[in-house]
């Protein structure tokens, strides 16, 4: 795999060559598209029902109708997004393919570029059923959110690119051993990035940090556009700009660690 | 005199020739205290089978993954078809190819689908006229619609092989590519590439643990011991060098040390 060029000789042909390849693997395995939908499907169903129950019982929530659920599909969006790309890498570990790959044409951003396009597919097969069984169990419309749905989704799949990116690159360096962090990173984020309450539900410290964190800015915006049906554009432009930040700093992050892998040959061994 | 004393009287990258498929120069690899390859100089011509032989942890794939830049020397340089590796690696990627016992093919794919997709990778001009030359060639016809992971080791080595020459690269660098196969797969893998490479002019760099594969492919053989060029030369002229008749005796000379008497020996 040649070094990073942003500008020259980028291949769409390689970029579809490696889509191909994730959708061969996952038209080839249903133990593998039904996990896509099993875990989102299972959320939703259950949040649903305490959204319902809370509904029923409390005047704010009454009024609010909708934020458990809309925080949970977005929610999804965000760690699905991150999955989807995450676990494309690992089945190049996993296959142990990747110095077939790195011995290629295929540049690190062809690479890069093809995971995050994983990452979309990956999501529709899992989040468009999700948001279906929402509104027929639970008469909640996410696609109701209208335009601010794009804006909404666009940071959370960006920020899911950026932890993607940062934690192949983590495996890359040290092996399958960091499998784990694959899984465990986007929740390290969950309770600062207020999800399921307001930011300031926080300690005042901790809220410089959340506010660090562009799902925070997301998960605020669908409280205000739920609550007080107000589109909040600055908290999105804001989110994008840390987003934008986030992406230059894991392509960074991910080469660095490239070149780290290729200097201590971890990436003949790729084990633990 | 050794490989290293030889190398150093040939054209090293610095003086590049470039009708060398390889150039080796003064090459080294140090993992924390380890020296995997410590200093090691050669130039291979095109057209060139030479093979890279030594005992295990002698430095050989750590060698090749340099020419192939997935490793990073410490120091030294590499230059691969005229081009300085990794820094011109965009240049030659799409004309070299390798095969691996560190590597294998996607399991859950087919034997069709994987190499469709690396000769999308390797931008292969008509892949699929390419794909059925191959299959004609490495005899893969009857298992190409079946997945990777359901094929014998002979069957995956033959499938190996097809997505090491789906871009009829002019560089092959293969690492150790008949162990684990019965004699007579062996055997047929080594006829086909000894016809890839006449057909092609191509140069193969092989790894291997195998001494008459050596003796039967190689014009030339460098000897690694201990990330160090221990000898460099015609298979022919290595063995009346040791006073043996087989490279399997010389091996075992090399690796139980008992270089310098023989060569005496030898000498007189």
């Amino acid at each position: 795999m040649t070094e990073l060029s942003l500008h020259r000789g980028l291949s769409m042909q390689r970029i579809g060559a490696m889509i191909l390849r994730y959708w061969y693997l996952l038209m080839s395995s249903w133990p593998r598209l039904l996990e896509l939908l099993y875990w989102p499907a299972m959320q939703i169903i259950t949040w649903g029902f305490i959204q319902h129950y809370i509904a029923l019982n409390a005047n704010f929530f009454a009024r609010a109708g909708g934020t458990l659920i809309g925080a949970v599909i977005l929610w999804d969006i965000l760690f699905r997004g991150q999955l989807g790309f995450s676990i494309s890498f690992l089945e190049e570990m996993w296959a142990r393919n990747l110095g077939n790959l790195m011995m290629s044409p295929l540049k690190p951003i062809e690479f890069l570029l093809s995971l995050m396009v994983m990452s979309l597919i990956r999501l529709a097969i899992g989040v468009i059923p999700m948001t279906l069984l929402a509104l027929f169990l639970f008469h909640f419309n996410i696609y109701g959110l209208g335009l601010p749905l794009i804006a909404f989704f666009c940071n959370l799949i960006f920020t899911s690119w950026s932890v993607g990116i940062f934690v192949s690159g983590l495996v890359l360096r040290n092996g399958l051993g960091a499998e784990s962090i694959v899984w465990t990173l986007m929740f390290a984020i969950m309770p600062l990035a207020c999800i399921y309450y307001p930011v300031s539900v926080l300690p005042v410290w901790l809220q410089y940090v959340a506010w660090a964190l562009p799902p925070t800015y997301v998960f605020e915006g669908m409280r205000a556009l739920l609550i007080e049906n107000t589109f909040r554009i600055d908290l999105m432009l804001d989110a994008l700009a840390i987003n934008a930040a986030l992406l230059v700093a894991s392509f960074w992050a991910f080469l660095a660690l490239l070149r780290s892998a290729k200097k201590n040959g971890s990436l003949l061994s790729g084990g633990e | 005199m050794t490989g290293n004393d030889k190398a150093s009287s040939r054209p090293t990258v610095a003086g590049s020739t470039s009708s060398a498929a390889i150039e080796v120069d003064r090459l080294v690899k140090v993992y924390k205290q380890t020296h995997a390859v410590d200093d090691i100089s050669f130039s291979l011509p095109r057209g060139s089978i030479t093979g890279l032989l030594g005992g295990n942890g002698a430095g050989k794939t750590t060698t090749i993954a340099m020419i192939m830049g997935l490793v990073l020397p410490t120091s030294g340089r590499v230059q691969v078809l005229g081009h300085r590796m990794p820094e011109e690696s965009a240049a030659v990627l799409g004309r070299m190819n390798f095969e691996s016992p560190y590597v294998d093919m996607p399991m859950r794919l087919t034997v069709r689908q994987n190499l469709t997709i690396f000769g999308k990778l390797y931008a292969v001009k008509n892949l699929s006229d390419r794909i059925a030359e191959l299959a004609d060639d490495l005899d893969l016809t009857e298992f190409i619609d079946r997945a990777n992971g359901k094929l014998s080791a002979g069957q995956k080595t033959r499938v190996a092989l097809a997505k090491a020459l789906i871009n009829q690269p002019e560089l092959l660098l293969l690492d150790e590519p008949t162990a684990s196969l019965d004699p007579d797969t062996a055997d047929w893998v080594r006829g086909h590439m000894e016809r890839y490479r006449k057909a092609n002019n191509a140069t193969i760099l092989l790894a291997s643990h195998n001494m008459l594969e050596v003796e039967r492919l190689c014009d030339r053989v460098i000897i690694m011991k201990r990330g160090r060029v221990e000898d460099d030369d015609t298979p022919e002229a290595i063995m009346a060098r040791y006073n043996r008749t087989t490279l399997e005796e010389v091996f075992l000379d090399v690796a139980r040390g008992r270089v310098n008497g023989l060569k005496e020996e030898a000498a007189r």
